[in-house]
This record gives structure tokens, C-alpha cells and sequence, in this order.
């Protein structure tokens, strides 16, 4: 069991971690998320007591790392792969390992042999690969049999073998009953891994739930609608109907419309009052990634602006048309837009959509047939987004797709 | 956490990189070399020395002569041990693993100064009984007044260079910082500071004006120094003293 309390870290006047409360418990696999610059590694290193922290305090089994006695034996970590010597074999920097905490040199090629690495085991550790050294930092972390297990970012360079492995082997420690608990970036990797998550964005908790609660609060679902591409009055007059009747309205990239807020009977009936045809009416899930994405975007620190390429260009000919460019690429808050209630019903609230939801206590705003105002979105970065730093010369094609499909496969 | 475990552990850290064997045995082989090639030269040159010299000629000292390059490789191993763990990441690994931090540092200097020690006086024997072998019939032998103490001071001269080596690097934690400030110190404001009249007082305070003090058996005419062979090495033993506390305590406050 981890437990932080309070966690606050400021490195001068950058506060990296501020106010963070939760707790890792023993048979699951807890999955820490966050942007890059979050705040993980500052948590992992103050857990791990390499970092003091500026306030509050982090306990494994109720002790302060530290005052943790026989320490590497009750907690095992791989916190930078790359922390090696790389001029020392691999079986060597292990057993220097081992060795600290009365471990058997056994025990090292015991854990070799389960990460894959028996065969290089005597070769420096500087030729290694990106993912060999990920493995090198797994044995370490297994070596004491630890009940407590720490990744930062396991699969960082490995291939989607030692991906599927690095999963089964969490599931499995987890399985055993201990405590693991594995940081990432990746919401589509920890959604197949995890049973729990904690979600932080600038050095703040912005979720502690369960990935089953995760994916039902967060992961909107949406209908798509499409009109005839044939009369173009018609997709206008459909989209006034339904903002009207309190639905919310965006285009999509191929001329669809991307409707959240009403049920899709209540569409249909919308369509066929105003006396507009469809050629498309279909459910949608918005990805776990997406909701991942919304859900931090507002948290992220590194943002990639549009390539304005100045003075490389090259000359267009004459009647080209300038290449349209991919969605999200420069363009933050391309995201699908956030549920009109945290923590509201099933999606559509068609009949016999899924009703095992988290607060079914709550009136269902969908379903209700009254005309409701969608709510205004609890997450800041639902309206328009505010472009950090998007220059002042961005080019007009840039903004006009505002909100360009996405894959929606859940998960 | 016994610190016997910990020992073990530097032990197999120390043993299993190049680095050990590539930096102790260049300080033997430039030691033992110089000193044999200083003191060749200077049993050709002794007739035509003048009198105040011939009279403060010192064989012991002069096989020794290699220490002022050899020690720089000490330094470079002392830097070495400590900033590797930095340098490399592994120190992270390491302190999670051994979370009391006085534990960890003290065994790892104590592996390292052990090796140094058992180097530097092999260093010191060989480099002593080859230089005289160089100066003919103006040798010193072992069982001369001072020479003995003269002979095992050179041998603690060298591990005590490479512990105020492993003191600085643990403050400075960066290799190439640690080394940018040694070695020009050791090597030239060191002699430019003991060589010009002003600040030769402060000068031999340094830790390697003070020690090397142990190697001389001759004293030099008109020496006015205020201190004696041992005063010396002791001297040097109180900056080695706090060069450890230093990393010491910055290790034991910062974060890792």
C-alpha cells in the first residue's frame, strides 16, 4: 500500500507537484497518467524518498522510504532505464543489486532468465537497446521479490512482444497480490493494463476512479448525423432544429454533424419535424483516448504548434491547391466534446442503452424529453480553445476544420 | 541494512568497470616511470650541481618525483567512482536501494580508498626501490632515518589524493566539473601558488604541498616551513576530512 498525502514539490518558484492525495492498494495494477511534465517522476522519486518532499508526506506500508527497513527487498523500482553504467555487463550491475539487499547471486539469473536477457547477460550494457535496457530495469525491480512494484513508463521502447509481456507480467504481480503501480502516457496502453487510475495533470490530481468508472464518466457518446450532401440548406436547417431542442451541434470533417446532448429517437423525430432526410444516424463512442486527452488538455505543458515552415517554402504552382492539413496537428482542442454532466447517463438514452452507469440516481438529462439546456461543460477547455501559442500569421485553412473526425473505436 | 552488504556490493561495482583498472594502473606506470626517468637525470646532473644543493639532495624524495602526474590519475579514479553514479543515472538506483544515504556513501569511498591504498603502496615501494636502483651511488635505502616513513607516507599521499578526489566529486557530483576544478589545482595554481614569494605561506596549506611534506627525509637549507612530515599529512587529512562532510551532507540533503 502507497499512500500520499498532501504531496507538494517546488523546484524554486516551479511548483511540480502540488496538493496530491491518493492511495495505491495491494492486487491491483494502478495506472498513474499524465501529460509529459506532469509531475510522474517527481511523485515516483519522492515515493521512493530520492526527493524530499517541499509538503506533505508519502508512506509505503506506513513507513517513510527511507525508514523502510531491509528497503529493496519490500520495494522493487524501474524508474530510468537508461540509469545504468553503461561500461558494466548486465549480470554485473544486477548483482551489485543483489548484493545490497542479501540477495543470492542466484536470484540474478533468475531474473534474466525472466526478462529474456540470459543470453547478453555478460555483455556491457552501453550496446543495448532501448527496450534491452527497459528489460534490465525489470529485473532490478523484481530482483527482491518486492511487495511493492514501481514502473515509470515500462514500455517506453519495446516491442509489441515485450509489450504484451510487460502487461501480463503487471496483471500477473498484481494477480499475486501485491502492489503495482505503473506510470504511463499512454491512456490506450494503461486502459488494457490497469484495474485502477490516477490521473494527474500539472502536478495536480485530476482523477483517482476505477478504469471502469473512468471509461463510463469520461468517454462521451455521441451521434452522428448526416444530410443529403446533395442540398447543403438542408444540413443548416437540421443543425438550428436540434441546437433548438437542446442538443449540441458540431460539424465534422466530411460534412457530418456531430450531435451529443439528445437521444437518437429524439434526433430521427427532430429530422423528420423539420422535414430534413438522413442518409446517416449512427452511434458513437468517443475513444478512451480522446477522453484521456480532453481531460488533460487543459493540463498539458508541451504543445506542438502548427509548422508555419517561414521561408521554406516552396513555391506553389500556380492553381495548386495549398495541402489541407491533418487534423489536431496544431490545433488544440480538436477534441470531441465533453459530456454534458460528469457522471451522466448512458449515452444516447435510447431505450435499452446500457444502464449499469455510475449515478443512476441521477435524473437522466438525455432521455428527459423536455427541452433541456446542456449543461456548461464542468471542463474548461470545452469552448473554444485558447491556442497557447498559435502565431498571429496562422494560415486561414488551419482554423477551419474545428472539430475533424476521429477514429471513434472505444478503446 | 548492514553495511558489510553494502561493501560487497561497491566491491562488485568497483571490480566490474574499466575504468578502476585503466585509471590505477596508469597512476602506477607514470609514478614508478617518471620517478625512475627524474632520477636517472638526476644522478647525471649531480656533479654539476652547486654545493647548497648537493647538500639538500634527497634520493628519496626525488624517486617520487612521478607522483605530481601519477597523482592526477588518482584523481581522475577518486572523480571516477563517485560521478559515475551520477553521471550515469545509477545513483537513483542506488539510494532507492540503499535509502540511507550516510551508509551508502561511506562504503563506496571505503571500498575505494581501500583499493587506492593497497595500489598507492605498491606504487610507493616500487617507484622508491627502482628510483634508487637509477641513482647509483647516490642512493637512500630503506633502512635509512625517515626513509621508511618517508616510503609508506608516499603510499598514503595517493589515497589521500583520491579520498579529497571522491570528497569533491560527491559535492560536485558532475565528472567533468569535478575534474575541471582538480586537475588545474593540483597541477598548476597549486605549484604557481607555492613558487611565488607572496603566497608561498598560504600555499603550502594546500593538501598537496602538505603532504608530499611526509616524502621528504632531507630538509631542505633554510626551510621555514612550520610544520613536520607528519604535521603535513595531518594537514591534509583535515581537507580530506571536509571534502567528505561536504558531499556528505550535501548527498544527505539534496534530492537524488
Amino acid at each position: 500500500m502507497i499512500e500520499a498525502v498532501g504531496l507538494t514539490k517546488r523546484y524554486g518558484d516551479k511548483t511540480a507537484v502540488y496538493n496530491l492525495s491518493f492511495q495505491v492498494r495491494p492486487g491491483a495494477v494502478t495506472g498513474f497518467l499524465g501529460p509529459n511534465g506532469s509531475g510522474k517522476s517527481t511523485t515516483m522519486r519522492m515515493i521512493l524518498g530520492l526527493d524530499n518532499p517541499t509538503a506533505g508526506n508519502v508512506t509505503i506500508g506506513g513507513y517513510p522510504y527511507r525508514k523502510l527497513p531491509n528497503a529493496p527487498r519490500q520495494v522493487g523500482a524501474l524508474l530510468d532505464a537508461k540509469a545504468v553504467h553503461g561500461g558494466r555487463a548486465a549480470r554485473s550491475h544486477l548483482l551489485s543489486l543483489a548484493q545490497l539487499s542479501g540477495i543470492p547471486a542466484r536470484r540474478v539469473d533468475e531474473v534474466l532468465g525472466v526478462v529474456g536477457l540470459q543470453d547478453v547477460a555478460r555483455k556491457r550494457s552501453k550496446g543495448f537497446s532501448l527496450g534491452m535496457g527497459q528489460r534490465l530495469g525489470i529485473a532490478a525491480a523484481l530482483l527482491g521479490d518486492p511487495q511493492v512494484l514501481l514502473f515509470d513508463e515500462p514500455v517506453n521502447g519495446l516491442d509489441p512482444e515485450g509489450i504484451l509481456w510487460v502487461r501480463n507480467l503487471m496483471k500477473s504481480l498484481a494477480a499475486e497480490g501485491r502492489t503495482v503501480f505503473v506510470s504511463s502516457h499512454l491512456m490506450s496502453e494503461m486502459a488494457l493494463t490497469a484495474d485502477h487510475l490516477i490521473v494527474i495533470g500539472r502536478g495536480q490530481l485530476l482523477a483517482d476512479m476505477s478504469v471502469k468508472d473512468f471509461i463510463a464518466a469520461n468517454s462521451a457518446g455521441f451521434a452522428r448525423v448526416r444530410t443529403p450532401d446533395t442540398e447543403p440548406q438542408l444540413r443548416e436547417k437540421l443543425a438550428g432544429a436540434l441546437t433548438e431542442a437542446g442538443g449540441h451541434v458540431l460539424p465534422e470533417q466530411d460534412g457530418a454533424l456531430r450531435v451529443t446532448g439528445l437521444p437518437l429517437p429524439r434526433i430521427s423525430d427532430i429530422a423528420h419535424d423539420s422535414d430534413v432526410r438522413l442518409w446517416e444516424l449512427s452511434p458513437h463512442q468517443a475513444s478512451l483516448e480522446e477522453a484521456y486527452m480532453r481531460m488533460t488538455q487543459g493540463a498539458v505543458d508541451y504543445r506542438s504548434t502548427t509548422d508555419q515552415k517561414a521561408g521554406l517554402m516552396q513555391q506553389l504552382p500556380p492553381g495548386a491547391q495549398p495541402p489541407m492539413p491533418v487534423p489536431g496537428q496544431g490545433q488544440p482542442g480538436w477534441y470531441a466534446p465533453p459530456p454534458p454532466e460528469q457522471g451522466g447517463q448512458g449515452p444516447y438514452g435510447a431505450p435499452g442503452a446500457p444502464a449499469a452507469t455510475p449515478g443512476a440516481g441521477v435524473p437522466n438529462p438525455y432521455a428527459a424529453q423536455a427541452p433541456q439546456a446542456p449543461q456548461p461543460p464542468a471542463q474548461p477547455p470545452a469552448a473554444p480553445p485558447q491556442a497557447p501559442a498559435q502565431p498571429p500569421a496562422a494560415p486561414a485553412t488551419a482554423s477551419a476544420p474545428a472539430a475533424p473526425t476521429k477514429p471513434e473505436d472505444a478503446r | 541494512m548492514a553495511a558489510t552488504q553494502v561493501i560487497r556490493s561497491e566491491w562488485t561495482k568497483i571490480r566490474s568497470v574499466a575504468s578502476t583498472v585503466w585509471t590505477l594502473s596508469l597512476a602506477v606506470v607514470v609514478t614508478i616511470a617518471l620517478g625512475m626517468l627524474i632520477s636517472a637525470l638526476s644522478k647525471n646532473e649531480f656533479d654539476n650541481m652547486d654545493r647548497r644543493d648537493q647538500l639538500s639532495f634527497d634520493p628519496t624524495f626525488i624517486s617520487f618525483a612521478g607522483m605530481t602526474l601519477g597523482q592526477l590519475a588518482m584523481i581522475v579514479f577518486g572523480v571516477l567512482v563517485v560521478s559515475n553514479e551520477y553521471s550515469t543515472g545509477m545513483i537513483r538506483t542506488s539510494l532507492a536501494a540503499v535509502p540511507r544515504r550516510g551508509t551508502f556513501l561511506f562504503s563506496k569511498i571505503a571500498v575505494a580508498t581501500g583499493l587506492a591504498l593497497v595500489v598507492g603502496m605498491a606504487t610507493s615501494f616500487v617507484a622508491f626501490f627502482l628510483g634508487q636502483a637509477m641513482l647509483g651511488e647516490h642512493k637512500a635505502a630503506i633502512g635509512d632515518p625517515g626513509v621508511l616513513r618517508a616510503v609508506i607516507g608516499g603510499g598514503l599521499y595517493m589515497t589521500l589524493i583520491a579520498m579529497f578526489s571522491m570528497g569533491v566529486a560527491a559535492m560536485l557530483r558532475s565528472p567533468m566539473l569535478s575534474l575541471g576544478i582538480l586537475m588545474p589545482f593540483f597541477f598548476l595554481i597549486s605549484n604557481i601558488l607555492g613558487n611565488v614569494g607572496a603566497t608561498e605561506k598560504i600555499g603550502r596549506y594546500l593538501p598537496d604541498q602538505a603532504g608530499s611534506k611526509i616524502m621528504q627525509v632531507v630538509t631542505p637549507v633554510d626551510d621555514d616551513t612550520p610544520y613536520g612530515p607528519w604535521g603535513g599529512l595531518g594537514i591534509m587529512l583535515l581537507w580530506v576530512i571536509a571534502a567528505l562532510a561536504g558531499g556528505y551532507v550535501l548527498l544527505k540533503r539534496r534530492d537524488a
